[in-house]
């Protein structure tokens, strides 16, 4: 396999005085995935991103990116790393295009107005180029903060809660330009606690919390190993007990034997195709419905199950 | 080693588009304190007294109100130029780019010794419609303008990295500065002060820095220029070394 973009062994942080912010981090980034960093608050996704960008010194372990050792060749690194940090933290007083043009310089690059108008054009800050950041709306700072980010066009770009205090239609415009920076072959670390965030974008998902990575696996292996079909059927007429001509599936009986509740699947269409073959099975038995209800667990689900399992163990 | 030529220049860039952008402040508030030092000092009070050191007493105050405007201004330039970043969180771009503590004090710094030179023309530019004057090493007095720009400008990076408040990033120049700036013979010749005084005055490092621009003005001086040049450029060094080792250690900078 090829050799990861990003490799972090033994990750370990500790705040003067505080918690445990990370944990013996050991995690791999392939080049050119998106890979969702899923946690609640407070579980160390912020410092483990700052630990690879240079705002934070770990405690301890080795974070080694593009195969050279962050410690010794930071300057190199740093300059093919990009990062949109989750506060809205903007110069105020500066024009859009200064703002950007300063990030281009900072990172070592020359001065390139085209690409500087690409990247505005591309995220919809073209016309607002000259205006002062601090007139810009919430999500327009946001942009800028992306625009910054690209302006040293990274290989590796780290995007921490982007979509937090986003409207719904502009969280979508993000997804789109996320999945554009894939096509153009930067791999993508997001931040989130929006599971529908992860679900509709990444390709990996690793599960932190209290600094720990307690999961990391392909968003639909993950799925599928964890992921479940429901499906509630509604009966016509009361049953006594599930039928044996249906006891080849995983079926309970409640509501007083009007309901029948299926469970099973992988998360992956075989729980939809079983539902399927149940509903035939049942017009079969001749046991009448009136209503089928079916939803697939989602990545929340998983998620919501895992951490409440952790957390009681 | 490596040097980013264009990071530090970025940050040169940047840091004088901050000058402009308070161009009010920056450059028409020492115009208006020179001037009415000058109105007050140099016209009124100063047309009775008697010449210091042969040179007209409101031109003997110019280096003095040169060094007093300088040393405020680029102090607090300095420190509100990397606390507000620190204030406002924008500071996460500066530590996450391919630049260490040389690239950073080369924009820093070098922006502040041009702002120096820039405040320092207004000011000279001031003087003049007031008092007339020459000076006598032009060449040596920018040199040490620059330099005791450049020195104040790392004294305020330290002081701004050192304050967590508002409070704290005034205090100093209020409370320290401009004192020692007062005491350390703006408007009198250390050498004219009574016994003990004369010799505590040269307690107060402000008068060597004061001493040493009215020496390249008018070749007269409290103390040897040698030793005020030294001065100034220990205190450089010793303010660099501190820099160096507040970005090692990443205090207050990096949790």
């Amino acid at each position: 396999m090829q050799e990861p973009i990003l490799s972090i062994r033994g990750l370990t942080k500790t705040y003067r005085g505080g918690p445990r912010a990370l944990d013996n981090v050991d995690l791999d980034i392939r080049k050119g995935e998106i890979f969702a960093l899923l946690g609640p608050n407070g579980a160390g996704k912020t410092t483990l991103i700052g630990a690879v960008c240079g705002l934070v010194r770990p405690s301890g372990g080795t974070i080694t990116a593009f195969g050279q050792d962050l410690a010794k060749d930071w300057r190199k690194a740093r300059a093919r790393i990009g990062l949109v940090p989750q506060e809205l933290a903007t110069d105020m007083f500066e024009t859009v295009w200064r703002a950007v043009a300063y990030s281009q310089g900072l990172f070592g690059k020359p001065y390139d107005p085209a690409r500087l108008e690409e990247i505005l054009r591309s995220l919809s800050l073209w016309d607002k180029k000259d205006a002062q950041i601090r007139a810009l709306s919430g999500g327009m700072k946001r942009r800028v903060l992306i625009a910054k980010a690209l302006a040293h066009e990274p290989e590796l770009l780290f995007l921490d809660e982007p979509t937090a205090g986003v409207d719904v239609e502009l969280r979508k415009d993000m997804w789109q330009q996320i999945a554009a920076l894939k096509q153009r072959g930067v791999t993508i670390i997001l931040t989130t606690h929006y599971i529908e965030e992860a679900e509709e974008m990444a390709d990996r998902v690793g599960i932190i919390q209290r600094g720990r990575i307690r999961m990391v696996d392909e968003k639909r292996a993950m799925m599928e190993r964890l992921g479940t079909t429901e499906a509630v059927i509604d009966l016509a007429a009361p049953l006594a007990e599930v039928p044996a001509a249906l006891a080849a599936f995983a079926l309970e009986l409640s509501e007083g034997g009007t309901r029948l509740t299926y469970r099973g699947g992988n998360g992956e269409g075989r729980g939809r195709a079983e539902v399927a073959q149940l509903t035939q099975a049942l017009t079969r038995a001749g046991i009448a419905f009136t209503s089928l209800d079916i939803h697939d667990s989602s990545l929340e689900d998983i998620f919501v199950g895992l951490l409440g399992e952790k957390e009681a163990a | 080693m490596h040097f980013n030529l264009r990071s530090a220049y970025a940050i040169y860039k940047r840091e004088m588009a901050r000058a402009f952008r308070t161009a009010f402040q920056s450059i028409l508030s020492p115009v208006l304190t020179t001037s009415l030092y000058f109105v007050v000092f140099g016209s009124v009070i100063g047309a009775r007294m008697e010449p210091v050191d042969g040179v007209p007493y409101g031109a003997f105050i110019i280096p003095g109100l040169l060094m007093l405007t300088l040393l405020g201004e680029t102090t607090s330039n300095a420190s509100f130029g990397i606390y507000m970043p620190r204030f406002t969180g924008t500071i996460y771009e500066l530590l996450s780019a391919p630049v260490g503590v040389a690239e950073t004090l080369a924009g820093f710094v070098g922006a502040a010794a041009t702002k120096g030179l820039i405040l320092a023309a207004i000011i000279l530019g001031t003087a003049r419609l007031f008092v007339d004057y020459e000076i006598a090493h032009p060449l040596l007095a920018a040199v040490y303008i620059m330099l005791v720009a450049s020195s104040f400008a790392l004294f305020g990076f330290i002081l701004g990295i050192w304050a967590d408040s508002f409070e704290k990033l005034g205090i100093i120049p209020m409370l320290i500065l401009t004192p020692l700036t007062f005491l350390g013979g703006t408007f009198y010749s250390i050498r004219d002060l009574p016994a003990p005084w004369d010799a505590i005055a040269l307690a107060n490092p402000i008068a060597f820095l004061v001493s040493g621009l009215r020496y390249s003005f008018y070749g007269v001086s409290d103390v040897p220029i040698g030793v005020s040049l030294g001065l100034t450029l220990g205190f450089l060094t010793v303010c660099t070394i501190i820099i160096a080792v507040i970005f090692r250690t990443g205090w207050r900078l990096r949790e």
